[in-house]
């Protein structure tokens, strides 16, 4: 085979790629605008379902949970994952278990997790609610920061947090005005994937919400839907949901070229 | 270096006792209570018995594991046979273009789980997209089954995780320097004796990461049986799930999540073992 149809043969997978991965994305945002709401036929434009959507007060109520959720486990795990990446990038030796309890949280397979601490909260007798989901959506969350802040940090000179000490600032003043500048691109980046990541996760927040409503999140409540009953309003929250991922995850990226990636 | 920040203790002190609470006692928990003996009401009874484990290896349940694992495989190899050229074809595109097209490969990962599985009930549904493409070109015959099957579940699968195998596949062919394939072209090999004698060997700690991860992820997988396979098919996750959540047999849980784990952790063990003799081979024959 010569390059060039080597070539066109690679152009043709890779295309046949983005079609598998994108079709059936867009057919639900297709179907979130069909009128009729059914998929197997197009009646027509509307926007009639993200209006009955607004007005759906279960969805509201776990819409407002996840945002909750979200916004206390990121806020958590973005000072103790970039205190941690800190602490792990200014120390000498490297610690093989270190490594791997920090690297644990993003490999652990969620039902996994989701059970321990269901266990753990059971023994304990703690009431569980939307404190118990944020406590353990800290546990990941705070891996993917550190790893984040890591990788910028790797290619940060320590011999400017050295100059300013020599020059008199205190370790405060120090990480106000050198560290913390040179590392908030990662940071924030950090905090997007993390609230991304907590929006989106599922299995965790379902065993450890406890019973009752009140704590249900967005996820519990789409899962519900899928399993008992398809309503078309599910295309046009699934059409919401993508749409902020996409865009927390492109501002992240922008922030922080590449590091999504690797 | 003195202490210019604080020390780097008690910068990590607030993370890893977070971590120890809520990751590595809860952990422990698990691994002790597949130790004992479930309540006659559920519960757990603190007896010591090595029951939970003989029962996991039960015909019944170590089936469910076999199916798990044979899915999970299966998976794993569409992935990486989709995923290995789709890798390869953005590693050739212009270099400037490279870090776009990689984006808007993983993008959709980033998206939630349970409605990129939702997308393919609608696609695989009796009168789905699929049918209906089907009648489109002329298929007059019954509606095919297409959901809840076993194939369903894998394409799920694949679907879910073919970002993974792209990202592992791409940052290995990234590192890999065109010289080694311009100097076996040099001399006199054609490009499929250059891929399959050099590039693929040299890529394959990629190849075996991206795998490892699809395998480990797919076989604990929960949400996309229970979605995809219909209620009857299962694999591990779902029986965890249930012993937990319907059963209430925790001990017996705790047995299936700590055989589930041995099983990753084996792999990425291996996988992480392979990886460091790969990198250590190279080093020396570059030090050669």
């Amino acid at each position: 085979m010569s390059d060039a149809s080597t070539r066109l043969a690679l152009r043709a997978v890779l295309a046949a790629v983005f079609v598998f991965l994108y079709v059936p994305i867009a057919v639900l945002v297709a179907l979130s605008f069909n009128e009729g709401g059914l998929p197997t036929a197009w009646s027509g434009f509307s926007v009639k379902w993200y209006v009955s959507l607004a007005s759906n007060s279960a969805i509201l109520l776990a819409a407002g949970n996840t945002l909750i959720v979200a916004l206390a486990s990121t806020a958590i795990a973005t000072v103790l994952g970039t205190l941690l990446a800190l602490g792990i990038e200014m120390r000498r030796s490297r610690s093989r278990g270190l490594e791997a309890l920090v690297f644990a949280p993003m490999i652990i397979p969620d039902i996994v997790l989701a059970i321990a601490l269901l266990s753990f909260f059971a023994a304990l007798d703690v009431t569980m609610g939307l404190h118990t989901i944020v406590a353990a959506h800290v546990v990941f969350n705070l891996a993917f920061v550190s790893a984040v802040v890591r990788a910028r940090l790797k290619s940060f000179d320590w011999s400017m947090v050295e100059a300013s000490a020599d020059l008199g600032a205190s370790g405060l003043t120090t990480f106000r005005r050198v560290t913390l500048p040179a590392i908030l691109p990662s940071v924030v980046a950090g905090a997007l994937i993390a609230f991304t990541l907590s929006v989106d996760e599922f299995i965790i927040a379902f065993f450890t919400a406890g019973a009752g409503r009140s704590s249900i999140t967005l996820p519990m409540q789409i899962y519900s839907m899928l399993r008992f009953g398809i309503t078309p309003e599910i295309n046009a929250l699934a059409t919401l949901v993508i749409a902020v991922s996409v865009v927390a995850l492109t501002i992240s990226q922008r922030l922080n070229r590449g590091t999504i990636g690797q | 270096m003195s202490t210019p920040l604080a020390h780097p203790r008690l910068l990590m002190a607030p993370a890893l006792v977070w971590l120890a609470v809520f990751l590595v006692v809860p952990c422990l928990l698990v691994l002790a209570n597949a130790f004992f003996l479930r309540g006659v009401y559920g519960g757990i009874e603190y007896v010591l018995t090595l029951e939970n484990f003989e029962r996991a290896f039960d015909p019944l349940y170590a089936g469910i594991f076999l199916t798990s694992a044979r899915v999970a495989g299966l998976a794993t190899l569409i992935a990486l046979l989709i995923g290995y050229p789709a890798a390869y074809a953005i590693a050739m595109a212009p270099a400037r273009r490279q870090p776009v097209i990689l984006f808007l490969a993983v993008l959709p990962f980033w998206s939630n789980y349970l409605i990129r599985t939702y997308a393919w009930i609608v696609l695989l549904n009796r009168e789905g997209l699929v049918t209906q493409g089907l009648r489109w070109a002329g298929y007059t015959g019954e509606p095919p089954s297409l959901l809840y099957t076993e194939g369903a579940v894998i394409v799920g699968l694949v679907y879910n995780y073919l970002p993974f195998v792209i990202l592992a596949v791409y940052s290995a062919l990234s590192r890999l320097s065109p010289d080694y394939r311009e100097a076996s072209r040099d001399l006199g090999a054609s490009g499929f004796t250059t891929f399959r004698r050099i590039t693929l060997p040299l890529t394959m700690p990629g190849v075996a990461a991206g795998a490892v991860f699809v395998f480990v992820l797919s076989i604990g997988n929960f949400v996309t049986p229970a979605l995809l396979g219909g209620g009857r098919f299962q694999m591990v996750g779902n029986l965890i799930y249930d012993q937990f959540l319907t059963a209430n047999d925790w001990p017996f849980g705790a047995a299936l999540s700590l055989v589930l784990i041995t099983v990753m952790m084996a792999l990425l063990i291996a996988q992480a073992f392979a990886t460091e003799r790969a990198s250590g081979t190279r080093t020396r024959e570059a030090a050669a």
